[in-house]
């Protein structure tokens, strides 16, 4: 079975992926909509910046944390200074990493949910007395449920597979920022590792394939409310 | 008293240019479909925003370009029963209903009380409580709609082809139900359809629309009958309307009787009070003329008059207007009959000739009759 290293590892990286997901939902339901519902000067510009992880290469990225987020850098010392938030090298800047390498697919996903709800059934809240807020979390939030799901699944998934940002922004440090892959990388520098190295490749598949069942029922589950 | 006067472009072609005022309790506005029945609704909804204009219900302004004045949709108190419904499917039934039952704070100044008892009753609607929205039918969703509508207790009720989903069986029902809604819950409805039945049986006053613009604001009854605005009204199907009320029932032959300036008409029997007010619709084609009073047919109405002028636009088919006689001289009631050309050249029907206008008592039904309480 797994040695007490590797359970480090595997919970480490679990701890890594839940923060980054849960962090990123509010924001990226925020730009969602934003981008579903209104139009303003700007949004093409707007869209790109959300999109930028996805097409930038990860080291890059990182590099950007790096000198935004490190002790240094321009927030990066400010968290440090007014609220003690450290980032570099540290397993929270790891989940940074990840959470923004993951934000525009979570972004996609719930966008296309929110713009599938159909504006004339927030009409018909509005009709009936419900403020812009009621609309949003009693009309368009629970119809993009199923949406917000596959979002979560992707980006957590990504969570759990990232490795160039994070490895640019806080290192490979074991027990603090050494998650799955990076550990894997890591074994694969030494000679005669083929074993564990297979064994955190199936742990990285049944964390993957658990994740997908989770959303997978968290979608039927929505649908099932939505239309028995 | 409902006021309303904007002005809305979309683009080059299309601007729509709504004005028009109205103290009735059904208004309906009337028209051909693309004509901006609807984006006037959205606008008094406050869904839509107008470039200028004002839009007023009973003195409160809700919307006005000059005074900057754009009350969000929410808090308008305008009720609105969309087309399709629109219930929410992952809301149950009775939380689709109390959806907008939020208003039923004292604070709010809109309709009258409107207990939910009664709402559930009116609507025959509490037998659906338990179920799951999506798998209610088009007129059950539509009852729900009109329910949780009227639940909100709105100042005005707005109404965009709440009929226009549903097969024919369910619309007379939905219509009777609408009926009812305002005349028990007083509740002031703006409804909008193309169907000059639904509309000639529930509104009071029309506005009538046109590409994009308001051609005529009236009385119903003037609107379907002025002859100018034939061109968008008899192109639907043409006809007249008639106020009349019931004065006798045969138990008999189950016959209802109807009086009005221009004489009477016998229809098959209708469950309403002698005395009640009814508005009838009599459709063109079902007018048949004679040069002398008939004798042995089956026909039972038989009215008398003269003709008016004869549209023969050089089909097959001519439009001939008959001045009926009735009772009170110069009652100024007009039929309008739909007859071949052929038969109106071998009846040499020329105008101020003395014509027989004949109607089946068969082609009176209930969706050509509007009652009133």
């Amino acid at each position: 079975m797994l040695s007490k290293e590797e359970v480090e590892i595997v919970v480490l990286s679990l701890k890594v992926a839940f923060a980054s997901v849960i962090f990123s939902v509010p924001l990226a339901v925020a730009c969602a909509w934003v981008l579903a519902r209104c139009s303003f000067p700007g949004k093409t510009l707007f869209d790109a910046l959300v999109h930028l992880p996805l097409v930038l290469p990860p080291v890059v990225i990182g590099y950007f944390l790096l000198v935004m987020f490190g002790k240094n850098g321009w927030i990066g010392g400010a968290l440090d200074a007014w609220f003690g938030v450290t980032f570099a090298f540290r397993w929270t800047g790891a989940a940074l990493a990840a959470g923004v390498m993951g934000f525009p697919l979570m972004v996609r996903a719930i966008r296309l949910a929110i713009e599938a709800v159909p504006v004339r059934l927030e009409w018909a809240a509005r009709t009936l007395g419900a403020s812009r807020w009621r609309v949003f979390f009693t009309v368009t939030l629970p119809l993009a449920i199923p949406g917000l799901a596959v979002g979560v699944l992707l980006a957590f998934a990504r969570s759990l597979g990232e490795f160039g940002a994070t490895i640019t922004f806080v290192s490979n440090i074991p027990g603090e920022t050494q998650t799955l892959p990076l550990a894997i990388y890591n074994l694969t520098q030494s000679p005669g590792a083929d074993a564990a190295i297979l064994k955190l490749c199936i742990v990285s598949i049944v964390l993957s394939v658990a994740a997908l069942a989770a959303s997978e029922w968290v979608n039927r589950v929505a649908r099932r409310r939505q239309s028995a | 008293m409902i006021e309303v006067d904007i002005k809305k472009r979309f683009n080059a072609q299309t601007e729509i240019s709504a004005k028009f005022a109205s103290d009735a309790s059904v208004v309906a506005l009337f028209g051909r479909s693309g004509s901006g029945k609807t984006t006037v609704v959205n606008a008094m909804a406050g869904l839509v925003k107008a470039d200028r204009g004002h839009i007023r219900v009973d003195g409160v302004t809700l919307f006005d370009s000059e005074r900057a004045i754009n009350m969000p949709a929410e808090q308008r108190g305008i009720g609105y029963v969309f087309q399709d419904g629109l219930l929410f499917p992952h809301l149950s039934v009775k939380q689709n209903l109390f959806y907008g039952a939020r208003r039923l704070s004292p604070a709010h100044d809109g309709a009258s009380s409107i207990p939910f008892d009664q709402v559930v009753d009116l609507l025959g609607i509490g037998g659906l409580m338990a179920r799951d929205t999506p798998s209610l039918s088009g007129g059950e969703k539509q009852r729900i709609a009109i329910g949780r509508a009227l639940l909100s207790r709105p100042r005005l009720l707005l109404m965009d082809e709440p009929l226009a989903s549903l097969d024919s069986g369910r619309r007379g029902e939905i219509l009777r139900l609408i009926e009812r809604v305002r005349d028990e819950f007083g509740v002031r409805i703006v409804y909008v359809s193309h169907s000059i039945g639904e509309v000639s049986r529930l509104a009071d006053d029309v506005v009538l629309m046109n590409d994009g613009k308001v051609v005529a604001c009236a009385a119903t009854e003037e609107i379907f009958n002025r002859a100018d605005l034939r061109p968008f009204t008899g192109r639907f199907e043409g006809g007249a309307l008639i106020e009349a009320h019931a004065v006798r029932h045969d138990m008999k032959y189950f016959l209802t009787t109807f009086k009005f300036d221009g004489g009477e008409l016998i229809a098959p029997g209708v469950d309403t009070p002698v005395g009640a007010r009814v508005r009838i619709r009599i459709r063109a084609r079902d007018v048949t003329l004679a040069t002398e009073r008939p004798r042995g047919l089956s026909i039972r109405n038989i009215l008398e008059g003269t003709v008016g002028a004869i549209d023969n636009r050089g089909g097959a088919i001519s439009e001939v207007h008959v001045l009926l006689a009735g009772p009170g001289a110069l009652s100024g009631r007009e039929l309008l009959a739909r007859v071949s050309t052929q038969a109106l050249d071998e009846m040499q029907l020329t105008p101020g000739q003395p014509v027989f206008a004949l109607i089946k008592a068969i082609a009176f039904d209930k969706r050509s009759m509007g009652f009133s309480a």
